[in-house]
């Protein structure tokens, strides 16, 4: 493997480096100055391609694939068949059954997509459920906590709960739809593991969990301001008092 | 040192501790038993850990951020950077989340190419931990050992595609590079060559008696507290549960092969390191069987040029070497994610930590960390 990164570097630079200087620089010391610098973009280039050229005939789709996507969406539209698409089908169980009889209106949506089930239940009776599918329906392992932002909607917020029950082998999502500045109860009584979890969707999404053990920022700073997975904060954003004081430097970027 | 005390309101209070005062001892962030940019607090009576507050998020770079900021095809490679030492895995994850979106399958050929290379990287990931977690512990020969045969694995890697550690050997929809040409040969090579070396590495360990007295009964968890704590992985079935999702819920070419889950009984760090062991073994036999059987045909599926999945949502995981590596993507109907969602296995398994080095000495938190096997690239993605 060391030949293959070898083969082409010392073929290309020459042929890349010299020519531009010669071409545009009278100055015959800049071509010096030139060759390094042109130097390594080749080889880089040299050094992600070779293998694609060795390999078998369905490569050439995917290969022109990976441009066509860096690429502004152009050639997109008219391939795509649009009105494709699985939908959510209803969910009929007995758990559901069972969690409508009690709970009623509360259960505002069962369903399944692409064979996962989900349950999207009002905010109200969120902790009784999460409480009863772990006591009785054996949902004993919560494998995340996360939210999601709706910036349009009225009810900005979903919150997802991920279950799996190692007794029955089963995974269900349940979602609840919150209004920004809302609470939820929090489910660190229920799973411990839910304490690192919903201290990163506070610390994400600005949303609070009532009765959470110690709710503050897990992955940011403490005194960092904005909550960076919300629609409305723009990736190159960040807290430019918090870097000046803590880094010394104007930007982090 | 202690400018920090409201991190700890810790009520723990033993009558065998000592009544002497309290120590808060700050561990990291730049320590080498902690991995990576883990900064742990320590409250101490004497040398008796009360308690302990981890401290991460020194390495975030904001990966889901980004997600959502790229095409499907442009966040693929990210996400090689969360668990670096085990690159394929988190590839192979989100590879497979988006192709379900997409209700694509990978070819039988890239299924198996796929189950070859992470059981590869499995071991790779394995003997990084070992390497690490040993010399934490104050046995240096596993170190060198270890990295010298996980350069093999290093080098199949680099043939196949170019890069030895972030890979992005996978694409949506299959794999992208056909099997260069011996790589059967160099993968059934690697396995008859590193069985042996797995002897010799027990050899220095199993039955080392600083090495049983490091870690037995050191760190331990049982069943019902990892379930509680979310903890999956070898962490998960050292203490006894017999868990795995590539039995569980089978996922690529799983299902075809014969394979055992090596479970522990105490639940501590001796029985934490057999378990790895054990996995290493049973992915030399998966990796054996899967290119015996490796079937002809293409490898990569029909998808779009431009990847735009329909609208929906989906939560697909894995048996990462460290646990369960989860991904849950929104699609909004666009080339790019609407929210890109990732549950490291890291994260979660190191809020364990507390609660298995309480009462334990602070040498034994080195041992304790090394045994999570945790990466700081997924703990702060």
């Amino acid at each position: 493997m060391p030949e293959e990164p070898k083969g082409p570097a010392p073929v290309s630079p020459p042929a890349g480096g010299e020519e531009p200087p010669a071409a545009t620089s009278p100055v015959p010391s800049k071509t010096v100055v030139q060759q390094p610098v042109a130097a390594p973009k080749p080889e880089a280039a040299a050094a992600s391609k070779p293998e694609p050229a060795k390999a078998a005939e369905p490569v050439p789709g995917e290969k022109a694939a990976a441009p066509a996507v860096a690429k502004p969406a152009a050639p997109a539209a008219k391939p795509a068949p649009k009105p494709e698409g699985p939908k959510p089908e209803p969910w009929e169980s007995e758990l559901v059954t069972r969690l409508r009889h009690e709970h009623g209106s509360g259960i505002h949506e069962a369903s399944t997509y692409l064979g996962q089930k989900y349950l999207v239940v009002d905010k109200a009776i969120l902790h009784d459920i999460l409480m009863r599918l772990r006591d009785d329906e054996r949902f004993d392992y919560c494998v995340d906590i996360t939210a999601v932002h709706y910036p349009k909607r009225e009810e900005q917020f979903d919150i997802l709960y991920i279950l799996y029950s190692f007794p029955q082998n089963e995974r269900v999502r349940v979602k609840t739809q919150i209004k920004d500045g809302d609470s939820v109860h929090t489910a660190v009584d229920i799973w411990e593991t839910a304490n690192w979890l919903e201290r990163e969707v506070y610390d994400m999404f600005g949303i609070s969990f009532d009765g959470h053990p110690d709710l503050k920022r897990i992955l940011l700073p403490d005194g960092w301001k904005g909550h960076p997975l919300r629609k409305d904060y723009p990736i190159l954003q960040q807290d430019q008092e918090w870097v000046k004081i803590n880094l010394g430097i104007e930007s982090g970027q | 040192m202690s400018e920090r005390t409201d991190y700890l309101d810790l009520d723990t209070k033993d009558e065998t501790f000592l009544d002497a005062t309290e120590l808060v001892l700050n561990m990291g962030p730049q320590h080498p038993s902690t991995h990576g940019v883990l900064r742990v607090i320590l409250k101490l009576d004497g040398e008796k850990v009360l308690g302990t507050e981890c401290i991460i998020g020194y390495l975030h770079r904001g990966v889901e951020k980004i997600g959502e900021n790229r095409t499907y095809t442009m966040f693929n490679p990210y996400v090689d950077r969360m668990d670096y030492v085990a690159a394929v895995s988190n590839g192979l994850g989100y590879c497979e989340t988006v192709e379900k979106l997409l209700n694509v399958e990978a070819p039988p050929r890239a299924q198996y190419l796929r189950v070859i290379l992470t059981e590869l990287c499995r071991i790779a990931s394995h003997q990084v931990w070992l390497g690490t977690h040993a010399l934490d512990i104050g046995a240096i020969t596993p170190l060198f050992y270890c990295f010298r045969d996980r350069e093999d694995i290093l080098r199949i890697f680099e043939k196949y595609c170019g890069a030895r550690l972030t890979t992005h050997a996978f694409r949506i929809g299959g794999c992208i590079y056909e099997a260069y040409d011996g790589f059967e040969q160099d993968c059934k090579k690697f396995c008859e060559v590193f069985l042996p070396k797995l002897d010799e590495y027990e050899e220095l360990l199993t039955t080392n008696r600083i090495w049983v007295e490091r870690t037995k009964g050191v760190g331990i968890l049982n069943p019902e507290d990892c379930i509680a704590l979310g903890v999956t992985g070898p962490v998960l079935r050292a203490s006894g549960v017999k868990w795995d999702l590539r039995k569980a819920q089978p996922y690529e070419s799983y299902k075809n092969f014969d394979f055992e889950i090596p479970t522990g009984v105490n639940g501590d760090t001796y029985d934490r390191y057999l378990v790895r062991i054990e996995e290493m073994r049973q992915a030399v036999r998966i990796i054996r069987q899967a290119v015996d059987g490796l079937p002809a045909g293409p490898i990569m599926a029909k998808v779009p040029k431009v990847i735009k999945p329909p609208v929906g949502e989906v939560y697909h995981s894995i048996e990462a070497p460290k646990g369960e590596l989860g991904y849950f993507i929104v699609s909004d109907g666009s080339t790019q994610p609407y929210r890109v969602r990732v549950r490291p296995p890291s994260f979660v398994n190191l809020q364990a930590l507390d609660k298995m080095v309480r009462g334990l000495l602070v040498a034994d938190v080195v041992a304790v960390i090394g045994t999570l096997d945790i990466v700081l690239g997924e703990v702060d993605r």
